[in-house]
């Protein structure tokens, strides 16, 4: 007997991209950056992220099966995501348990407690590594430095990111072209022999990621680009007025996360506006906090924070800036 | 750079295997169901009984009021009942079903009118052939032609678009219309142009059908005052507002209609009837249907008598092919699907599509993950997430103010939608609440 | 005890009398007035907050029957006769007493009798199932098994039953506020009359088909053939050309009709089962003279000499 016919309202096709493949597409991009980061770090970066990924993924199904009793949704893809990119987060020294716990708090707090994906407000990695940050303030500013060709599973030797090398510098009285030569070059910081954390490496492979993203389509070029340029812009001022008191556009650029926020956190799906207008009003937003507590913060480095306060107003950006009705500019004859 | 609207719209596959496909005629049915609400407004009053015999483009249902259609019968024969038959809605309207006369002549022979030229009516008999023959727009829409054409003093309509974008996967009608009657669609425009006073034309066709643009641009050469616009290929863009939009700029006001920034809309099935109707007083008794499907073995395009049953086509092609899953009556994005083939074709069918496993079957939706392509992809500049959310929770003031009523049902968002959510659905829904309050209200 | 404990205990002590002055203050300024026959009427009422007088809830129900002059034509169907009457009493005005109703699901057609002859694929609301298509069976007047009805009900009343998939009204729970018969997109569920120990007789079918496609449809369908219009005593059965109905004042509940109906469209509920009775056995006579005769005998054996 043949299958029966099936109805359902129109349309009666649909496009062949799923949530499932952009999350794929995510991974993917985020591939390279992985990749300079064990060259760099060696094995320990790679049993960090491993550990996040399988604690996220874990962690989503205990609760959501124990706790919650609801569907599980471990398949879809976005407790990988989320795994991969709390760890692009984190120093890879870090001791095994913090991640456990980084982990236990961006799904259990920052993803279910709110309803599951797409109900979340803040980005569930950010929160993780914020939790951390502010419990475990000691382990998670020791950056390990990046010595090339490491193969190691011991660390051999902890020092400072670039920016908090500036910080500090700064904050003793060093002028900037002293503190100039304790820094990597912009060369340097392109291709990723510096130190921070898993992801924050390479910018060269993160931009490459970045675009990968954006040629498929899964993010657009509003928030990314917003961001670096805002970023440059502000920072430019500074730097004019006194080049000894700021550091260059460049270096800020390059430093820290702010590529790989621009690219990868800041664009989350789940917590970014939905229209063009917000999208670029949530990314100045973004890039005014991160310069601001850069410059004069406590923190040598904002962009996470930053992140996490825009997330709390995108729901106001998303009922504020509306996309353009059609035929909405004229007054109709027919009431 | 092809001219295209600005906002939204999406780029589904094309499908167009018909388009090389001459089109044929559909042999006589033998029992015809003609419905006699084929078109908006209020349905027909029908005017024979039972026994009846008719003639072929006899008055067999009068139009019941202003926006109205008369109905003719598209056979001659006998009427041999009065009855309620489902229609592609899947719930038993009125028709009047008529026995073909196997024996009458007229029944079979194939109507050959020469093309015309020349237009001797004046405006007023132009109006009245087209009232009296039953043209309705033959877009999908079915809204009776004289009703758009009747601009009472206020004219100031200085554009008539003529919508030869057929922008749905699959359909191929249009395409082939425009390709083997290009004079006479020219010669149709010209009425219509010589009727309300209008003095420009702009013919509108998707670059996918580059040879029907060549068709079209040759017939036109010697009438200065009708263009040829090729358009971006993009899904809704023969949709009449994006269509006006992309043209000449205009955009249509909020609750509006096309005849407040100036312009008419016609589909060329539209045009073509029209040319029949004043030439040769021929009433709408016949339309080109496109029959179609990825397995469907002749799958073709055909002249149909309205009212044959969907089966004698699917016989035409041969058959339903195993594994078929889905029977749709228009094109993908916006047809109807139907249950069993007896729903018989009505002036706004335009084509029949049958779809098999993999393509047919929804996937569960899941939640929202707030990526915004719906937002991206409406053409109408909607949020369709929010107004599912809305419909969805009862709150339909609420989604009244966030201008559900504006949309256009193109099913951009749903078919865009990773998540598979069932967004054309609600807002359907929410709709049809909105439109109740509204008329309880006044 | 030292300085700093019993500084720290004043404090509070004086923060909480200053922000009880406070409160006492604002409660005797900013104070209300409202008719405490609101409250009182409020008290007795269910406090269901169901909606089904008209009003948005027992206290709005409250202030309009105290603030309307003529209140016979509110009345609280949970509630019922009792609490209206009890209204009546502290509020001295007349009310409208109504007998008691109860919802009723005026189709039987479930998954074993309505066979589904195609798959729906969308949102499972009625609402939204009845505007795309005819149904999932041949049958487009039946139950289409989504269950708005039963999300709709406030009172726990309706439950999906798995077998039949078609909704099921807990009659002792229903409270008549009509919420499932608004939800409904086809007009099945009617409020009845509610009879003692809830005995029911209604026509379970609304097809308005032609007798043949309204059989094919479904087994249990009304084909329009009158025999209960001609059987019923009553003249409670009205039919149109290919339904009927069975107007439940005029009903007697003698269940003739049930018995007679081709299809067993009509349901009764909750009757006790009929007694059947067996048929006398007519015996024929030629035996009946033989046994007398063996009788006879018996008392009388014949003597052979």
């Amino acid at each position: 007997m043949a299958d029966p016919i099936i109805i359902s309202a129109s349309p009666h096709i649909h496009s062949a991209r799923t949530s499932k493949k952009v999350m794929y597409d995510v991974l993917y991009a985020l591939i390279p950056a992985f990749l300079v980061s064990i060259y760099v770090f060696g094995i320990r970066a790679l049993i960090l992220t491993s550990v996040a990924v399988i604690s996220c993924i874990v962690f989503e199904y205990l609760i959501q099966k124990y706790l919650l009793k609801t569907e599980i949704t471990i398949t879809d893809g976005s407790a990988l995501i989320t795994g991969i990119l709390l760890a692009f987060n984190l120093p890879s020294n870090l001791p095994i348990w913090m991640i456990i716990v980084g982990a236990l708090i961006a799904i259990g707090v920052a993803k279910l407690s709110f309803g599951g994906l797409g109900y979340n407000i803040f980005n569930p990695a950010l929160v993780g590594r914020v939790f951390l940050l502010v419990c475990f303030p000691v382990q998670m500013t020791s950056w390990p430095t990046a010595v090339e060709n490491n193969w190691s599973l011991v660390d051999a030797v902890t020092g400072e990111t670039t920016l908090g090398i500036i910080k500090e510098g700064l904050m003793y009285g060093e002028t900037m072209s002293t503190i100039s030569e304790k820094i990597p070059s912009a060369m340097e910081l392109l291709i990723g022999i510096t130190s921070g954390s898993v992801g924050e490496m390479s910018a060269l492979a993160l931009l490459l990621g970045g675009v990968f993203l954006i040629v498929r389509k899964v993010i657009t070029w509003h928030i990314p680009a917003t961001i670096l340029v805002t970023m440059a812009v502000m920072t430019g001022i500074f730097w004019l007025v006194n080049p000894e008191q700021y550091a260059s556009p460049l270096i800020h650029i390059l430093s820290g996360g702010a590529i790989l926020g621009a690219f990868y956190m800041a664009t989350d799906l789940v917590t970014s506006p939905m229209t063009k207008k917000g999208m670029i009003i949530f990314a100045i937003g973004i890039a005014i906090i991160t310069v601001v507590i850069r410059l004069f913060g406590a923190y040598p480095e904002g962009i996470s924070f930053a992140i996490l306060i825009m997330n709390a107003f995108v729901p106001l950006i998303n009922k504020y800036f509306k996309p353009r009705r059609f035929g909405n500019q004229i007054k109709s004859k027919i009431v | 750079m092809l001219k295209t609207f600005p906002k939204g719209g999406i780029h589904p596959e094309e499908n167009k295997i018909t388009s090389s496909k001459a089109i044929k005629r559909m042999p006589v049915p033998k029992v015809v169901y003609v419905p006699i609400a084929q078109h908006i407004g209020i349905p027909a009053e029908i005017i024979v009984d039972r026994k009846d015999k008719v003639e072929i483009g006899q008055v067999i249902a009068k139009s019941g009021g202003f926006v109205s259609s008369n109905i003719h019968s598209p056979v001659a024969g006998t009427v041999t009942k009065l009855d309620m038959i489902v229609d592609s809605s899947g719930y038993k309207k009125q028709c009047i079903v008529i026995r073909t006369d196997q024996k009458n002549e007229s029944n079979f022979e194939v109507p050959d009118f020469p093309l015309k030229k020349e237009i001797s009516m004046d405006q007023k008999n132009i109006l009245q052939h087209i009232t009296d023959c039953g043209i309705v727009g033959l877009g999908g829409a079915t809204f009776p032609s004289h009703v758009k054409l009747d601009l009472k003093n206020d004219n100031h309509v200085d554009c008539l678009i003529i919508n030869g974008v057929e922008c749905e996967p699959y359909l191929t009608a249009d395409h082939r219309l425009m390709l083997e009657k290009a004079d006479e669609i020219i010669v149709g425009i010209q009425i219509l142009m010589h009727a309300l006073h209008i003095n420009e034309a702009i013919i509108g066709i998707e670059n996918n059908k580059k040879d029907a643009i060549k068709v079209l641009k040759q017939a036109a050469q010697s009438d200065k005052r009708i263009k040829v616009a090729a358009l971006q290929v993009k899904y809704p863009q023969g949709s009449e507002k994006q269509l006006i939009k992309a043209i000449i700029q205009r955009e249509v006001p909020k609750g509006g209609l096309p005849m407040d920034v100036g312009v008419i809309v016609h589909n060329v099935g539209t045009i073509f009837a029209i040319y029949q109707a004043v030439q040769y007083d021929q009433p709408l008794i016949e339309r080109v249907v496109t029959v179609t499907g990825k397995k469907i073995e002749n799958a073709s395009n055909f002249w149909v008598k309205i009212g044959t049953p969907i089966k004698d086509l699917v016989e035409e092609v041969g058959g339903l092919p195993e594994g078929t899953r889905k029977i749709v009556n228009g094109g993908p994005m916006m047809g109807k699907a139907i249950k069993n083939t007896d729903v018989p074709v009505t002036k706004g069918t335009s084509g029949i599509l049958v779809i098999s496993e993999d393509e047919a079957s929804r996937q569960d939706p899941k939640n929202c993950i707030r990526c915004g392509q719906c937002v991206f992809v409406c053409p109408m500049g909607l949020e369709p997430h929010l107004l599912m959310n809305l419909s969805e929770k009862g709150m339909y003031e609420k989604a009244s103010y966030e201008d559900i009523m504006t949309c256009i049902e193109c099913g951009s968002c749903s078919y865009v939608c990773p998540s598979h959510r069932p967004l054309l659905d609600y807002i359907r829904f929410g709709k049809s609440i909105v439109k109740k309050i509204n008329t309880t209200k006044n | 005890m030292s300085d700093s404990v019993l500084y720290s205990v004043f404090l509070l002590v004086s923060l909480g009398v200053i922000a009880a002055i406070v409160l006492y203050i604002v409660s005797k300024k900013f104070y209300v007035y409202e008719n405490p026959l609101i409250s009182e009427v409020d008290e007795i009422l269910p406090a269901a907050n169901c909606g089904g007088c008209g009003s948005p809830g027992c206290k709005a129900f409250a202030d309009k029957l105290v603030n309307t002059e003529d209140i016979s034509e509110l009345f609280c169907p949970v509630g019922g006769n009792d609490v209206m009457k009890q209204v009546s009493e502290i509020l001295g005005k007349e009310v409208a007493e109504k007998d008691p109703t109860v919802a009723v699901l005026l189709c039987q057609g479930g998954c074993e009798v309505r066979p589904k002859t195609t798959i729906y694929q969308g949102p499972r609301t009625c609402a939204i199932s009845a505007m795309v298509y005819g149904g999932e069976t041949d049958c487009q007047y039946g139950c289409l098994g989504d269950g708005d009805c039963v999300a709709v009900c406030d009172f726990d009343a309706m439950y999906m039953d798995e077998n039949t998939g078609l909704p099921v009204i807990d009659t002792d729970k229903c409270t008549s506020c009509e919420a499932c018969v608004k939800a409904c997109p086809r007009d099945i569920i009617e409020m009845r009359p509610l009879n003692k120990r809830d005995l029911k007789i209604f026509v379970g079918c609304l097809n308005q088909d032609k007798a043949g496609i309204a059989k094919k449809a479904c087994d249990v369908a009304c084909i329009g053939c009158s025999k209960c219009e001609d059987i019923c005593p009553k003249d409670a059965v009205i039919m149109t050309d290919t339904l009927a109905y069975i107007d439940p004042i005029a009903c007697t509940l003698c269940r003739k009709c049930v018995e007679v109906c081709p299809t067993h469209s009509i349901i009764e509920t909750n009757f006790p089962p009929k007694k059947v009775k067996k048929p006398k056995e007519e015996k024929p006579k030629r035996e009946k003279v033989a046994v007398v005769k063996a009788k006879i005998e018996s008392v009388n054996p014949k003597t052979d000499a």
